[in-house]
């Protein structure tokens, strides 16, 4: 059984020695001076290893997991996050960590250098001891990327559904990107709650930015404009590409009782006869009036 | 027993559900308002869910039931302001309710109703300066 009683003692006699050899080698190893400075460094590798030396002396390092250990662990994920967080590589978050190997091991080696049998055990229990807290630190790190991912992910979401209102009482949203299930679910919302607050009659949906359309996001596409004809509004799909159409009909996908357009434009100018509006052109004269009354209020 | 108000506004019925609707509310509803329709022959009716929050299966079904009943009856049924939540709620539980007429308020369906009104006087005024008539 590992316990870390004989190596505690070692590193209490030795602190001060360790932590000097131990900002040494990290400030020779790649550390990044550019995201870290050096006095930062220096005393988060004192407050670790003052962390370290605290753990209760009967611990047993195959129980990694138990309450004892907490505190180093603890303090090794929140600097690996923050490391993460700053952009340091994986190879030089977990250098911090086994950077203190050398300092360790030169300080065993001067205790126990005469008895090789004591000198092996504990270089044993210190490499163990460290090396589960280096994966501690790269699982940390990984963990906090993984958190920044999925923040970004979730501020992609709502930025990329934004809702444009055309006319008065005609709504527009531009889809761009993939779309999944919850995304569907967001696109859904807002769009609702767009036609609720603008009080639009008609609501346009322009797929021109969705790379590939299959059964499931069709499937979503027809909820989303279910939902808006029991709240009233009508919906017409633009932006559909020769190659999605194709893809539509091979999948069997009925459309038939939406209305599509190829264009945004030509969507809009549907939107606007269901609302009883139409565009037209001006002619000569008029023209050249409104051009310079236009320029005027510039 | 709790009852949800008709009030009636020229050929038009105009209910206002502002209250949870549970099973039996649903139910009194959907007769209280076909004997209505039919006492009055009025020519629309308006259902304005816009205070409903909650709703399942059975009431879309109930809904669905009203739109088909007035249809027999020679009414036109406009259910209005219907919440986001409400439409999602519908619509994932399979009930995209094809047969019903919606607006996005009161007044829009209210202008939908005189519309559809309008055209079918148009019609019988048609039909009375005909040949035929």
């Amino acid at each position: 059984m590992v316990i870390m009683k004989t190596l505690l003692q070692t590193l209490q006699d030795n602190g001060d020695r360790i932590v000097a050899d131990w900002t040494h080698s990290l400030r020779s190893a790649t550390q990044r001076k550019d995201l870290l400075s050096e006095r930062d460094l220096e005393s988060q590798a004192a407050d670790l290893f003052k962390a370290i030396v605290k753990v209760p002396a009967e611990t047993k390092i195959s129980e990694f997991g138990s309450p004892a250990w907490r505190p180093v662990k603890d303090l090794v994920a929140t600097l690996s996050v923050s490391r993460a967080n700053l952009g340091f590589s994986p190879t030089e978050t977990a250098l911090f960590v086994l950077s203190i190997k050398p300092a360790i091991f030169g300080t065993i080696r001067q205790e126990w250098g005469s008895d090789p049998d004591r000198l092996f055990s504990e270089i044993t229990v210190a490499d163990s001891f460290i090396d589960k807290l280096s994966l501690h630190s790269t699982e940390s790190y990984i963990g906090g990327r993984d958190r920044v991912i999925a923040r970004q992910q979730e501020d992609m979401l709502e930025l990329s559904t934004p809702v444009v209102t055309l006319w008065d009482g005609i709504v527009a949203l531009p889809l761009i990107g993939t779309l999944d299930s919850a995304r569907t679910q967001v696109v859904m919302e807002t769009l609702l709650q767009a036609i609720v607050d603008t009080n639009s009659r008609v609501a346009i949906i322009d797929i021109t930015g969705v790379p590939t359309v299959d059964t499931l996001v069709a499937q979503h596409l027809l909820k989303t404009i279910t939902a808006a004809r029991l709240m009233g509004a009508e919906c017409i799909l633009s932006g559909i590409r020769p190659q999605i159409a194709q893809t539509i009909v091979h999948l069997g996908i009925d459309l038939q009782q939406i209305a599509t357009k190829a264009k945004l434009a030509d969507a809009f100018r549907l939107a606007l006869e269901q609302t009883g509006r139409r565009v037209t052109r001006i002619d000569g004269a008029q023209a050249a009036q409104a051009a310079k009354a236009a320029k005027a209020a510039l | 027993m709790e009852r949800i108000p008709i009030l009636r506004i020229g050929t038009f019925l105009l209910v206002t559900i502002q209250v949870d609707m549970h099973d039996q509310l649903a139910l009194t509803l959907q007769e209280d308002l076909t004997s209505m329709i039919a006492r009055v022959s009025a020519g629309g009716v308006l259902i304005d869910i816009s205070s409903l929050e909650i709703v399942d299966s059975f009431i879309g079904r109930t809904l669905a039931n009203i739109a088909s009943m007035a249809r027999v009856l020679d009414a036109t049924t406009v259910v209005v302001g219907m919440q986001p939540a409400v439409a999602i709620t519908l619509v994932e539980l399979g009930m995209s309710l094809p047969g019903i007429r919606t607006a996005l308020n009161v007044e829009s369906g209210m202008q939908y109703l005189r519309d559809t009104l309008a055209d079918r006087e148009d019609e019988d005024d048609w039909r009375d300066y005909s040949p035929q008539g």
